[in-house]
């Protein structure tokens, strides 16, 4: 269609059309239409056709054409102005010590936006404007063609596959066809075992999920400053969030320096809350009577879940709440599921209390905290 | 090179062309073009594309942007990888933010703020990026829609249709892992739920977890993991089919609106050179300019407020990016306790259901819906005439349906936040969207497409009797009436440019011997199927209903034509000459 842009009526600026032929026309008579929907014929009103084209302004008028102009070299020159003054802005302003001077988002970032922002939008909007008000706006008509390839062709690449095959001889060979085919397929082996070592040696060992940092005698410590708590100082309604005391070896705890992704996986696995209520708010929970120290109770603060840290307690209900998807657990009744996803009670870690009036840990817990895994009943 | 009889030997040839050198002064560009096709030989390709033709509406824009703010990501995203460290190392933040100052954290996260309060332009370049995606995602979806709403799907562009779930599974994907980059706080929580949800992976979950994470979650390998499939394979993955998207639009022509002069047998609209490639160059510069301007005036993703991730910390109010909010309120509507153990594995139906069984499902769904249509309608022709959404009512429904699945799950995925803005109880959000889930997309379904049906009717009542004028005359004996005047040509022809709808019919159970036909079972399936989705559909006049409407508005004219004054009302409607046997036209 090299053409095409007469393939319709257009008009001339007085009205009168200056070339013929409806679209309709320019069908080309071996056009294969046996693949679009068929009953156009019998449409119960004939396409009119295209209508005829329509002059705008600016094609009519010399004055508007030279308006539009202007706008548009405005729009240009507006942004490279504002490019200008991107430069300008980038060696005014420093982020570093005002970053929410402005709207509290730094006069950098702001200044930086809006005339980098402001550049590209004039750049564009002047080109889709010139594109609207300036260049030929006659549509073109373009035929369309099946999908699917000539008949011949297919025909001709069929045979052409089945030529190749036949030469291969692949077919007529099981035992070569098999045995390549394993070959090949066998190759997935490798390169599943390549990744093996994505965890290296030891660290696949996934029975470590079922166990913890904790062990008998264990000190509980604030999990910020790593500080000892003391029964006596915990009041009724109270929670503290508290870490294992190995997270803070010194000299005198004795504990080993733990570094890197050893340390990170024993703070996410070790993390409890402890939170006092009155005794007899306690439902006694099976063989779990010598856990609690005068209604002190410690649980595991991983969500059963997925594993997010749960944090919001509610005092008066003896509720916690998970932030990531509201699995509310109850403090006072071993830590049952109250509401939403979770399907296990928070883990409970058994505390006592030492010699010098301190919160230590029975022992690790017993049994794997955090989000459900295949195994976990096994281990 | 052939002996051509032009050839002429008399000239000593310094050039292989095969015709005779010419002394023609081309233009810079022309002669430029031709130094490439001598050695690249693109001509011919190129005469048919430069002036392709591609149609234009509005809607036809909204892939645009997805492309277009693609583009943005890669050219922010290369910025931001200069000076980003995807490190778990643990270093003390020194930088000139205050309030994290002498605070440790992993090198990515330092980095972060380095390029955040340190770099000039920076933080611009961050939030653009991040602005981007969010652009790049929500149009990629609005697209989505616009092509299932208007049948676009059809053949032959089922395949482009798969292409571009997959885009979008991707792009989620992508966003996915950039912003768990930063390890914050915030985003190392959603790494921490993605390992809950690994775990939950019956057998091998566990293993997943420890060879995702190099060991025990967190470890110290997922940010560069991560890093290095949201820098490279993922984005070689969207730039290869991007491409086939834009291959298979190039090729199949863009469908286009009916109307007069627009046919299943071309494309009307503008060419690519100049008026197409202007308009969609400059649409560029527009989007890149919006985003820009998005990341210079709307904070994002302050990784600085939720400081580094620490695994026992959280915040209130913690939620992923918006287009992973779905799967995530599927997560927190599933009802307490939906865990077995079976032989003392245990099977985690809490996380499965919601993350790792429904979104895949309705990928696949999502996927198979033009096949799933072209099964039940027996349609295997080629489609390039748009449908208005009404006249597909079913299948408008079913995307309405769908629509309000994912609205309701994504409402699910913000309960915390509606519950403190609406001052409800999160309890009682969550126990309404556990039902309005099944409820939702069933009443949307009936709604929408008895909405569509009733917007068909009116289309017809269009063509037999015209608009509505909104002029009210009053007859002798005081009924009040609305004048209607036809619509014109091309309108009337627009509206009936559409197919009548067939429904699919079985030939008969049995053959002429008497033997079952084939695939019976699943031809009577796909009847009652083809039925289910047309029966109720209105379809367009025939020639004779709209002659047997024009009849009648025609006598109408010409009672009017013998007065003295224009009639501006239905004064004739009761007129003798009308057939008063007839349904009355309109009820008044």
């Amino acid at each position: 269609m090299s053409n095409s842009s007469h393939d319709h009526p257009v008009n001339g600026p007085d009205g009168t059309p200056v070339t013929g032929g409806g679209a309709a026309e320019s069908t080309p008579a071996t056009y294969d239409s046996s693949h679009v929907p068929a009953h156009r014929e019998s449409e119960p009103i004939a396409d009119p056709g295209l209508p005829p084209h329509q002059w705008r302004p600016t094609d009519v008028d010399p004055r508007l054409e030279k308006r539009a102009e202007r706008q548009i070299a405005a729009m240009f020159i507006a942004a490279m102005i504002s490019a200008v003054l991107f430069v300008v802005a980038y060696f005014s302003f420093s982020v570093g010590d005002n970053w929410d001077t402005f709207a509290g988002m730094g006069a950098s970032t702001v200044s930086l936006g809006v005339t980098l922002g402001m550049s590209l939008l004039l750049i564009g909007i002047g080109i889709i404007h010139l594109a609207r008000k300036l260049m030929a706006d006659h549509e073109m008509v373009e035929m369309r063609h099946p999908a699917a390839s000539p008949q011949e062709d297919r025909d001709a690449t069929i045979q052409a596959l089945n030529d190749g095959l036949d030469e291969a001889g692949i077919g007529r060979r099981p035992l070569v066809r098999n045995t390549m085919l394993g070959a090949v397929g066998i190759l997935g082996l490798p390169a599943v075992v390549l990744l093996r070592d994505l965890a290296p040696g030891s660290t696949l060992d996934v029975s470590k999920l079922a166990h913890t940092i904790w062990e008998p005698d264990m000190r509980l410590v604030r999990d910020v400053v790593g500080t000892p708590i003391l029964a006596s100082e915990i009041e009724v309604g109270d929670l503290i969030n508290a870490a294992p005391e190995a997270m803070f070896p010194t000299e005198e705890n004795g504990y080993r320096e733990l570094e890197g992704a050893e340390e990170q996986a024993e703070k996410a696995k070790g993390a409890i809350i402890i939170v006092r209520m009155d005794p007899d708010d306690i439902t006694p929970a099976k063989g779990r009577d010598k856990w609690t120290v005068d209604g002190i109770i410690c649980y595991s603060k991983i969500c059963t879940h997925v594993g997010c840290p749960i944090s919001l307690y509610e005092r008066t209900t003896h509720h916690v709440l998970c932030p990531c998807h509201q699995s509310t657990f109850d403090l006072a009744d071993a830590a049952k599921v109250v509401f939403g996803p979770a399907a296990r009670p928070l883990p409970q870690l058994p505390i006592k209390v030492d010699g010098e009036g301190y919160l230590v840990a029975q022992s690790d817990f017993t049994e794997p905290i955090g989000a459900s895994y295949w195994e976990r009943e096994k281990q | 090179m052939s002996t051509d009889s032009r050839l002429d030997t008399s000239k000593v040839a310094t050039s292989n062309r095969t015709d005779a050198a010419t002394a023609s002064k081309g233009s810079p560009a022309g002669s430029l073009a031709s130094w490439a096709d001598d050695r690249l030989g693109l001509a011919t390709a190129m005469k048919k594309n430069l002036r392709k033709v591609f149609p234009d509406h509005w809607s036809f824009m909204l892939g645009e942007i997805a492309l277009w703010s693609f583009v943005v990501l890669l050219l922010t995203g290369v910025f931001l990888t200069l000076w980003f460290n995807p490190s778990m190392g643990h270093v003390t933040y020194e930088g000139s933010y205050d309030q994290l100052r002498g605070v440790g954290m992993s090198e990515s996260m330092a980095s972060t703020l380095n390029i955040s309060f340190d770099v000039r332009g920076g933080l611009l370049m961050r939030q653009m990026h991040h602005w981007a995606a969010m652009v790049f995602i929500g149009s990629m979806m609005v697209h989505l829609l616009r092509v299932a709403f208007t049948g676009a799907y059809r053949k032959p562009r089922e395949l482009n249709w798969v292409i571009g779930c997959i885009l979008l599974l991707l792009g989620t994907l992508e966003g996915f892992t950039g912003y768990s980059l930063p390890d914050d706080l915030l985003s190392g929580t959603g790494v921490r739920a993605a390992d809950g949800f690994l775990k939950a992976t019956p057998v091998a979950g566990s293993y997943m977890s420890f060879l995702l994470f190099g060991g025990e979650f967190p470890g110290e390998s997922i940010i560069p993991r991560l890093y290095i499939v949201h820098v490279l394979l993922i984005p070689g993955l969207l730039l290869a089919l991007i491409a086939a998207h834009m291959l298979l639009l190039v090729y199949h022509k863009h469908t286009q609106w009916p109307g007069p002069g627009r046919t299943e047998q071309n494309v009307v609209g503008y060419p690519m050179l100049p008026v197409y490639a202007a308009k969609a160059g400059g649409f560029f510069f527009m989007v890149f300019g919006v985003i820009a301007l998005m990341g210079g005036l709307m904070t994002i993703n302050p990784v600085w407020k939720f400081g580094p991730y620490d695994p026992t910390k959280v915040t209130a109010g913690s939620q992923p990016d918006w287009y992973m909010g779905w799967p995530d309120g599927l997560l927190r509507i599933i009802p307490s306790g939906w865990e077995t153990v079976i032989f003392g594995y245990t099977i985690s139906w809490n996380v499965m259901i919601p993350i790792l069984i429904v979104p895949p499902l309705m990928l696949v769904v999502l996927m198979l819906l033009p096949f799933l249509e072209s099964w039940i309608t027996g349609d295997k022709r080629d489609h390039h005439l748009l449908q208005r959404p009404r006249n597909a009512p079913t299948r408008t429904a079913v995307m309405v349906a769908l629509m309000t699945f994912y609205g309701l799950a994504w409402a699910a995925g913000g309960n915390d936040i509606i519950a403190i803005k609406l001052d409800a109880s999160i309890n009682q959000i969550t126990y309404f969207i556990r039902v309005a889930i099944f409820v939702g997309p069933v009443v949307a379904f009936w709604i929408t497409r008895r909405w569509c049906i009733s917007l068909q009717r009116h289309d017809n009542e269009k063509l037999l009797h015209g608009y509505e004028t909104g002029i009210i005359t009053r007859s002798v004996d005081g009924q009040y009436a609305e004048r209607h005047l036809p619509i014109s040509g091309s309108s009337a022809y627009t509206l009936t440019a559409r197919d009548r709808d067939e429904i699919y019919t079985v030939a008969g159970d049995t053959d002429a011997a008497g033997v079952a036909a084939p695939n019976s079972r699943s031809e009577k399936l796909r009847a009652k199927l083809s039925s289910w989705m047309y029966v109720h559909n209105v379809q367009k006049p025939t020639r004779a209903e709209l002659e047997e409407a024009h009849h009648h508005a025609e006598h109408e004219a010409q009672l009017q034509s013998g007065l003295d004054h224009p009639v501006d009302g239905h004064q004739f409607d009761d007129h003798q000459l009308r057939n008063t046997d007839e349904v009355p036209l309109r009820d008044h």
